[in-house]
């Protein structure tokens, strides 16, 4: 009698310490997933530290798209002896916990765990196995072998993708790495055919999937920075910003581009802003604390009219907080970052091909009003991976607002929008002058108060079109609502999915429609965004974070109060579950599905 | 080319009488002349104090940035398109105070761009407090029982992270002045003169007859490519050399490690984006 059967959609949870290669399965598993012609999304969490700790990946494979976390887990591969405990809030009745037989006795042994624990063990000799092809380091391509098999991936597609990665390494790793696959395809057989243990999984494949993209939330933004013609980028390593460094730089090359690893966050904007005063689209990326020390040179970009690009990757603070985790905390220091007043834009994708598109924007808008526009992703966004059909390439856009100057060329010559045509230095006869101090028309230093006043007009009178070229939020659902959900950035997912969960399990009746509304472009707001909520009866909104930033925004920009927030702040992205859960609360309905093992997380009503 | 095509007549120059920033910027003129460089090829870099005003009284590009920031644009800005000259001018409160980690890592980097260092020994703009290089026993308002720190020795320390040119010039001298800054900006590579220069109305004690008193030229048959003796030279106190203490013309640059420029030379402004290549990296994630 089969222990496991499972169709559509599977969940996936490979948990181990850091340094086991498990993300090396993700990559693995991910690729020969959407060559199969499966749906996938994969997420991780992981502590911060480079060995040792509990770090968990979950893939999701399904016949259908998925692009969101979920609590649920239908396989647990356990890795080592403190996996089961590191995830036991999430393993339910129906978790298969797949392991080495010592991990899982260890786990079985402990009364902690095993209290309370109902799930089902299957043991599978995963380190006995490693050593003797070797060593245990190979137990992660086993553990890779044993799920392709299980979830009917063609082998040579999964041979092609050990050689494509281990060749590098040597003919003898790489034979060895290919023992493990097939010792990973016949454990994976064994528990497909076993009668006590049997596991089958059956997804439906489409031969489309596989010329998808398979795509990170960094790989869709550092293609939009590309995209967007970025020139020059100088940072300070920081998560979760750093992959987004690591892609531009690994991309320097071929895009001709600078990419300077800076001495800190402070010399790292003002190289950027050097950079593009001298004409090169320039960015930052980085991280809370880091930005902290960015917000002087933010000022500067204000002051001196400069284009630059900040790539904000939220994780909880405050100061050093939760290094590794995801959060939706720094809004309020993205908006209110700098001295003085001046105008800027903050976008937050929630999807790839937002972060693609919106990227590529933030260059072109940052030279058209010359201005700091921030891009705000997170650990969650940056570190998620899924396939989608394509990016929208065609679409790629750059208009080139520089010009050549004259020799009567005033850099901050007053015009109608505030907005001075850009000269840089060497290219034309004029005299490019920018200067921190308040100045006066030609960038020249001034403590005359009445151009002061004509200055700061200048400046934030380029305010009223950048709002008119803001970019309207995306409505889900009818235009006929009563309720609205609200999110922005990287909540996109969740909220979305947990919407049509809900109306596919018919729990939604007509009469009170409910719709969602995401907001990518977060500063400033598009008209629309009164207008959707003044429309709605009941309004809630979910952010990770503690105070609801983003509804505070909303009613500084709309005098609309939000009542109902659903925050979460415990450096964990908002799963699928709870998002549903909180939904049927607010549209009136009880839960009564049978996946109401969430647990409470930090959220305050 | 003369130092008047460096003027800028409508200058409200806001530096006290005698200031010594005044002599420098005279220097400054005449050296640019001498060198016959085009003001719309210069840009100079400055970030806050008396000295970073200086790029609003001379003819040329400007970036007056924050304060101790200036090396960072600087070196982008020569980064960004090599055939800039790019002169940072700061005082010592902005380059070894608030921008010692940058003065620090720039040099590491090697930009070629010149880095004047008007050094009074004082704060100036804010009224007279010690600045890193203020002498022991220094009183000020804030540095009530005199200061004693060890002064910064902007020199030593250049030497050692093998700066591939370090000099000293005195205001004061503007004909030996105007020979240190024309070597300075030719030198390729990163190019620091840190400028003894008097401050009329907040340092009592290194005053222009002080630093008469209290400096004498290298000798001419001194070596600058002698690095142990640079760096020994540059640690004397109580009679302070002036001149080019080091040079090590064999550095690689800041920009000419840059693989952006290893086939083409091109600034980066004039590059457009290639979409086959964006096209391919794409497709390269199917």
């Amino acid at each position: 009698m089969p222990v496991f059967l499972k169709e559509e959609d599977i969940s996936i949870v490979l948990c181990g310490e850091a340094g086991q290669g498990i993300q090396t399965v993700e990559v693995i598993l991910a690729q020969a997933v959407k060559q199969t012609g499966y749906h996938i999304f994969s997420t991780k969490e992981y502590m911060s530290r480079v060995r040792g700790g509990e770090n968990s990946t979950q893939i999701r494979i399904s016949s259908d798209r998925v692009a969101s976390y979920v609590d649920r887990i239908d396989i647990l591969l356990a890795l080592s002896y403190g996996a089961i405990d590191h995830l036991k809030d999430r393993i339910s009745p129906n978790t298969v916990i797949i392991g080495d037989p010592e991990h899982i006795k260890s786990a079985r042994e402990s009364e902690n765990i095993s209290s309370g624990l109902n799930a089902n063990f299957i043991e599978i000799p995963l380190m006995q196995t490693a050593e003797d092809i070797g060593g245990i380091i190979y137990a992660n391509v086993i553990v890779a072998g044993a799920l392709s098999c299980l979830l009917d991936i063609p082998k040579e597609i999964f041979d092609g993708l050990i050689s494509d990665m281990f060749a590098r390494k040597g003919p003898e790793i790489l034979q060895n790495d290919l023992k493990a696959g097939e010792a990973g395809y016949t454990l994976g057989k064994g528990l497909m055919e076993s009668e006590e243990n049997q596991v089958r999984l059956s997804l439906e494949a489409h031969s489309t999937v596989r010329d998808e993209l398979l795509l990170s939330g960094t790989d869709a933004a550092g293609m939009g920075c590309l995209a967007g013609g970025c020139r020059f980028m100088s940072s300070y390593p920081m998560t979760p910003s750093t992959p987004l460094q690591a892609f531009l730089a690994g991309n320097a090359h071929d895009f001709e581009l600078v990419y300077e690893q800076a001495e800190d966050e402070i010399a790292a904007i003002n190289m950027a802003l050097g950079a593009s005063y001298a004409g090169a689209r320039s960015m930052v990326a980085t991280s809370g604390s880091g930005f902290a020390l960015m917000e002087e040179g933010v000022g500067l970009a204000g002051m001196t009219e400069t284009p630059v690009v900040i790539y904000l990757g939220q994780r909880p603070g405050p100061a050093v907080g939760l290094p590794t985790r995801t959060s939706q905390e720094d809004l309020n220091l993205a908006l209110y970052s700098g001295t003085g007043e001046f105008p800027r834009i903050i976008f937050a994708p929630g999807k790839l091909e937002d972060a693609f598109t919106l990227s590529q924007q933030a260059f072109n808008l940052a030279d058209k009003y010359q201005i700091p526009v921030f891009i705000l992703s997170d650990q969650y966004f940056a570190d998620c991976y899924y396939n989608i059909p394509s990016l929208p390439l065609e679409e790629v856009g750059n208009e080139d607002y520089l010009i050549k100057t004259t020799p009567d060329y005033r850099r901050y010559l007053i015009t109608h929008d505030g907005v001075t045509p850009r000269g840089i230095p060497g290219y034309g006869e004029g005299m490019v002058i920018v200067d921190s101090d308040e100045h006066d028309e030609e960038g020249h230093i001034t403590e005359n108060l009445e151009i002061r006043t004509h200055m700061v007009d200048k400046r934030l009178k380029k305010m009223d079109h950048i709002r008119k070229d803001a970019l309207a939020p995306e409505l889900v659902g009818s235009d006929d609502y009563a309720n609205l959900v609200l999110g922005w950035g990287s909540t996109y997912w969740p909220i979305r999915e947990a919407l049509e969960n809900i109306n596919k399990k018919g729990l939604n009746p007509d009469s009170r429609k409910t719709s969602f509304l995401h907001l990518k472009q977060v500063y400033p707001l598009h008209s629309s965004v009164t207008d959707y909520l003044e429309k709605a009866e009941d309004v809630i909104i979910l952010e990770n974070n503690a105070q609801g930033q983003m509804a505070n925004i909303i009613q500084l920009e709309t005098g609309l109060e939000i009542q109902e927030k659903f925050l979460k702040y415990n450096g964990m992205p908002f799963s699928v579950e709870e998002v549903e859960k909180r939904l049927l609360q607010f549209m009136g309905i009880e839960d009564s599905g049978p996946d109401g093992h969430d647990k409470p997380s930090g959220e305050v009503l | 080319m003369k130092p008047r095509d460096f003027d800028l007549p409508d200058a409200d120059v806001a530096w006290c009488p005698g200031c010594g920033n005044l002599s420098i910027l005279r220097s400054l003129k005449a050296t640019l002349a001498e060198l016959e460089i085009q003001p719309e090829n210069l840009v100079f870099v400055s970030g806050i104090g008396q000295a970073g005003k200086l790029p609003h009284y001379i003819k040329g590009n400007v970036f007056n940035g924050l304060h101790g920031r200036s090396l960072s644009p600087a070196t982008a800005i020569k980064a960004a398109n090599p055939d800039l000259i790019v002169i940072d001018v700061s005082g010592d409160g902005c380059m070894y105070g608030e921008g010692g980690n940058h003065f620090m890592h720039t040099i590491r980097r090697n930009p070629d761009i010149t880095n004047l260092v008007h050094n009074n020994m004082v704060y100036g703009l804010t009224k007279g407090q010690a600045s890193p290089t203020s002498q022991r026993d220094f009183n000020t308002p804030l540095q009530v029982d005199g200061v004693f720190l060890e002064p910064f020795n902007p020199l030593a320390v250049a030497i050692a992270l093998d700066a591939s040119f370090v000099a000293r010039a005195f205001s004061g001298d503007r004909k030996q002045s105007i020979e240190i800054f024309k070597a300075a900006i030719n030198h390729k590579g990163y190019a620091l003169v840190d400028i003894f220069q008097p401050c009329v109305s907040f340092n009592k004690v290194n005053t222009r007859d002080w630093f008469r008193e209290h400096t004498y030229y290298l000798e001419d048959d001194h070596d600058p490519q002698d690095r142990n003796l640079a760096f020994q030279r540059a640690t004397e106190t109580g009679e302070y050399p002036l001149g080019i203490f080091y040079q090590n013309p064999d550095k690689s640059t800041f920009e000419e490690n840059l693989t952006v420029y290893r086939d083409e030379k091109t600034p980066l402004y004039q590059r457009k984006l290639d979409k086959d290549k964006l096209r391919a990296l794409v497709e390269s994630k199917r």
